[in-house]
């Protein structure tokens, strides 16, 4: 177990350098939220926002960032899953697993490569939104919080986006397989509209799906909208109950029929 | 000797398809054992078994002196694997794949590297260390891949299929690497399907068909499982040819070769006793040679199938 951090960084070693190799997986995952901040931001804000009515009395980028940074978490998990699933078609897991090696390394390896690349992925949205006029009111404190907040969901949903990547036979069934996650997810929920301005079925998933208390959270510490009493906690709630299953699910799958 | 690898009773069936029916094997240390069998015999199931990557339904499995149910991570640090599929990573580099092995046997910077290039050089892959292995050919990226097996220095190798696909050359370059491993005192578990491979690298053979094993030995005892051996006797004239007939009746006459083919079991007594006919009827023989069955007779005889020939399309490996 004492090379636990030493093998994950191994693997983390490898998956960086194959980002860098073939970076159109990377380079995907990092462009999309940037694009999405600039297009909903930049193009449809004003459309979107005459159309609501205004966004609950907020500017209509400073309600659409902690959103936009939501789904970059989200469409991000679309890169881990394919490159997981990848590496288990491939022989060279097989080899991993008949090796003495801190056993989850190939799984940590996977999930800190794609919080890393996440991290800067959030730092890009956060930079390209100051720059066409997102205007937080948040304290250093708040960033601090929103910060692990972030970190917590990317964490969590990684870990679950690898464990759906192993249950995928091929890349491209992988990359079918998190949609929910990467594209279902954040878009019912209040990441572009508020909950008010949705139709009834919808509006009744939005409210109770794991995003929509996390969006709030955010922005109630971004940007000082009002939130519900306790959804600060349900967002943790949720977080932690998915990287849990994630966790266990991802190492069930790629510990499967094997003699552990 | 003590045995690198004990088996007894091992058992494995995938749904209610019995895969093996119950397999004992002693592989002794510092010895090549070859599984030898047909596509779907199950021989990549045992290695799979036996490297911890399938779990038995019963049997008792000892690898490296380790139970492997109860210590599957004592097993994994003693052993090396090569896969019928090739194992390296094709966007890193031969000597990135090499010091990512380096690194998770944690052997530590500065020994990773001396590692990957002695082992660079040994599997001739210096030039192309500096590409990325999804470039390599066929038969470099089994190089690399055994390398890459190598790395920890592992006492026990399992190469399952290692030549499937590999053309003659590349396939003689393995076998001199396997033999060089055996002479350094590793122990190889070798799965094949041609007979040639097991004849050329083993020192013993147990043939599998459907999962279970049907016989074993070193080559010549399985080789002499099968009778069938017989002596060819050349002739230059006809007259000595004639003679030589009558002298010994029992012999098979191919009148247009000036051939005489006799039974016989290829034993010193027999050729002996031979010898001292062709002598005491002072015949003038041209070539003498002793014809002993091949193991493709006797996986004939054991099985009732013709196993793969090196002549054969070697495609099989990619339909798995």
């Amino acid at each position: 177990m004492s090379y636990a951090l030493q093998d994950t960084a191994t693997m983390l070693r490898r998956n960086l350098r194959h980002a860098q190799r073939y970076p159109a997986l990377s380079l995907g995952a990092l462009g999309m939220p940037v694009i999405m901040i600039l297009l909903f931001g930049l193009v449809f804000g004003d459309t979107f926002a005459a159309g609501l009515g205004g966004a609950g009395g907020f500017d209509y980028l400073d309600f659409l960032t902690p959103g936009i940074l939501l789904m970059s978490i989200a469409s991000g998990t679309m890169s881990p899953a394919v490159a997981a699933c990848t590496d288990m078609t491939e022989g060279i897991v097989s080899r991993f697993r008949t090796m003495a090696i801190f056993r989850p390394a190939f799984l940590t390896g996977h999930v800190l490569g794609n919080v890393i690349l996440t991290i800067v992925s959030l730092a890009l949205v956060v930079g390209f939104a100051l720059l066409i006029g997102f205007r937080p009111n948040a304290s250093f404190a708040d960033w601090l919080l929103a910060s692990g907040l972030l970190l917590v969901l990317t964490v969590a949903l990684t870990w679950l986006a690898i464990a759906l990547g192993l249950t995928s036979k091929t890349p491209e069934g992988a990359s079918n397989v998190v949609l929910p996650i990467s594209l279902l997810l954040p878009f019912l929920s209040t990441t572009f509209i508020p909950l008010e301005s949705m139709p009834g079925g919808i509006r009744w998933f939005a409210e109770y799906q794991p995003f929509t208390p996390i969006i709030d959270t955010l922005r109630h510490l971004l940007i000082g909208t009002p939130m519900d009493n306790g959804d600060g906690w349900l967002a943790l709630a949720w977080c932690l109950a998915i990287a849990v299953v994630g966790y266990f699910w991802a190492q069930k799958n790629y510990n499967k029929g094997t003699t552990v | 000797m003590s045995s690198a690898i004990d088996v007894r009773g091992l058992h494995k069936s995938y749904g209610d398809k019995a895969v093996l029916g119950g397999i004992d094997l002693h592989v002794a240390e510092g010895t090549i054992f070859s599984l030898l069998g047909p596509n779907g015999a199950g021989k990549t199931t045992v290695v799979h078994i036996l490297s911890t990557l399938a779990t038995a339904d019963a049997g008792e499995i000892r690898v490296a002196g380790h139970d492997l149910h109860a210590d599957p991570e004592a097993v994994r640090a003693a052993i090396g694997v090569t896969g019928q599929f090739s194992a390296v990573d094709g966007l890193l580099t031969g000597r990135e794949n090499l010091i990512m092995m380096a690194d998770l046997h944690h052997l530590g910077r500065r020994e990773a590297r001396r590692r990957a290039e002695e082992l660079l050089a040994q599997f001739d892959l210096a030039e192309a260390g500096t590409r990325p292995a999804m470039t390599y050919s066929g038969g470099m990226r089994r190089r690399l891949d055994l390398a890459m097996t190598l790395v920890g220095s592992p006492r026990i190798i399992f190469l399952d299929e290692p030549t499937t696909g590999l053309d003659p050359r590349s396939r003689h370059t393995v076998w001199q690497l396997i033999r060089q491993l055996v002479a350094d005192g590793v122990t190889v578990f070798l799965t094949t399907q041609y007979l040639e491979e097991a004849d050329q690298l083993a020192d013993r053979i147990a043939v599998l068909d459907v999962g279970r094993l049907v016989a074993q030995g070193t080559a010549e005892e399985l080789k002499r499982l099968v009778p069938g051996g017989h002596i060819r006797l050349r002739f230059t004239s006809p007259e000595e040819f004639a003679l030589a007939g009558r002298v010994l009746p029992t012999a098979l006459p191919d009148n247009e070769s000036l051939v005489l083919q006799l039974p016989n079991d290829g034993s010193v007594h027999s050729l002996r006793a031979l010898l001292s006919r062709i002598d005491d009827a002072s015949l003038e023989v041209d070539e003498l040679t002793v014809h002993t069955p091949d193991l493709d007779d006797v996986f004939f005889a054991v099985t009732g199938q013709r196993t793969a020939h090196e002549t054969e399309p070697q495609n099989e490996g990619a339909s798995k």
